[in-house]
């Protein structure tokens, strides 16, 4: 009985799944270019996802309209700028660089750079340390 | 400043960040909308359970109203159901219900059902509306001023502490400005 109801679940969960209408490129090129779009757009709902890799129904909405706006001709800029207009720059796996954002594209260049003046002044003083050894020997 | 304070400040500046952290967490996840202070989309939909009438942007201009998008699937939306009812009883401002990605036989009955605190309710089938409004979570409320402008957006079930905090004193400062 258990095992009846699980195939019947599983065979209602596959109905849904072949009823979602898969998407048809024109050429192979729209296709790539479709695949790397909706790799670099997050999905907003499980918000670690990408569109292509989603399964939440927005993500299958939003991927419908990217399709439909790649037919109907419009540029990738186009595209991201549409959901940008609607969710923000969220939206977006490669934030734009601008005035909220300087923060984290110039962090990892000011960590790498106050590393490297920590390392140079310890350096100095181990040698400076070293040297006063040295002399200190020399004189006994 | 010596080579023992150094590991202490960083591990203050770390639990600052730990504690920080862990206050906003609850509210990390929702996202600004870019339509604040921007014009409402236009949308033209039908009027659920209606057919044949439709209702547009333009015809809710010249008065505040919320756009509460719902759906009978949506757990929360019966969360913040008596919040809705509280604040239609009151009669303050026009509630428009945008019910979306949902079955027209499912949100009647659930209207039914739970009663229905909205002054309109128009159908969104496929989600094109709510794709306009940057909907990505249910219930998300939206709260659009005479000229059509949004002024506030809120990603959750409503809660009258909320309507009272923040949407409420934004009504208030509509009319007073029309006036």
């Amino acid at each position: 009985m258990k095992m009846y109801s699980l195939l019947t679940g599983l065979l209602l969960f596959s109905a849904i799944v072949f009823a979602q209408e898969p998407l048809v490129f024109e050429n192979q090129q729209q296709q790539d270019r479709f695949d790397r779009l909706t790799q670099e757009l997050r999905c907003l709902v499980c918000q670690n996802q990408n569109l292509a890799d989603s399964d939440a129904p927005l993500a299958h909405d939003l991927r419908r309209e990217v399709h439909k706006m790649l037919q109907s001709g419009q540029s990738n800029e186009q595209i991201k700028q549409f959901l940008v207009d609607r969710y923000g720059d969220f939206v977006l796996y490669r934030p734009p660089l601008q005035k909220n954002t300087y923060l984290l594209w110039l962090a990892p260049l000011i960590l790498f750079l106050g590393g490297a003046l920590v390392v140079g002044s310890s350096i100095k003083k181990r040698s400076a340390l070293l040297d006063a050894d040295q002399h200190s020997q020399k004189r006994d | 400043m010596n080579s023992r304070t150094i590991p202490l400040i960083a591990f203050i500046l770390l639990v600052i960040l730990l504690v920080v952290g862990l206050g906003i967490s609850d509210r990390k996840t929702l996202i600004p909308s870019p339509l604040i202070d921007k014009p409402a989309p236009a949308f033209s939909l039908p009027v659920l359970g209606s057919p044949g009438r439709t209702m547009s942007k333009e015809s809710l201009l010249g008065q505040p109203y919320l756009v509460n998008f719902w759906a009978s699937w949506c757990v929360s939306c019966r969360v913040e159901h008596p919040a809705l009812t509280e604040l239609a009883k009151r009669n303050l401002l026009t509630i428009i219900g945008l019910n979306f990605r949902d079955e027209t036989t499912d949100a009647i009955n659930w209207l039914t059902q739970f009663g229905d605190p909205y002054d309109v309710n128009l159908s969104d089938l496929d989600g094109r509306v709510s794709i306009d409004f940057g909907v990505y979570a249910a219930p998300e409320t939206f709260l659009v001023d005479p000229a059509g402008t949004i002024v506030y957006k809120y990603i959750g079930p409503l809660t009258m502490e909320i309507i009272e905090a923040d949407i409420l004193p934004l009504v208030a400062a509509m009319g007073t400005a029309s006036r």
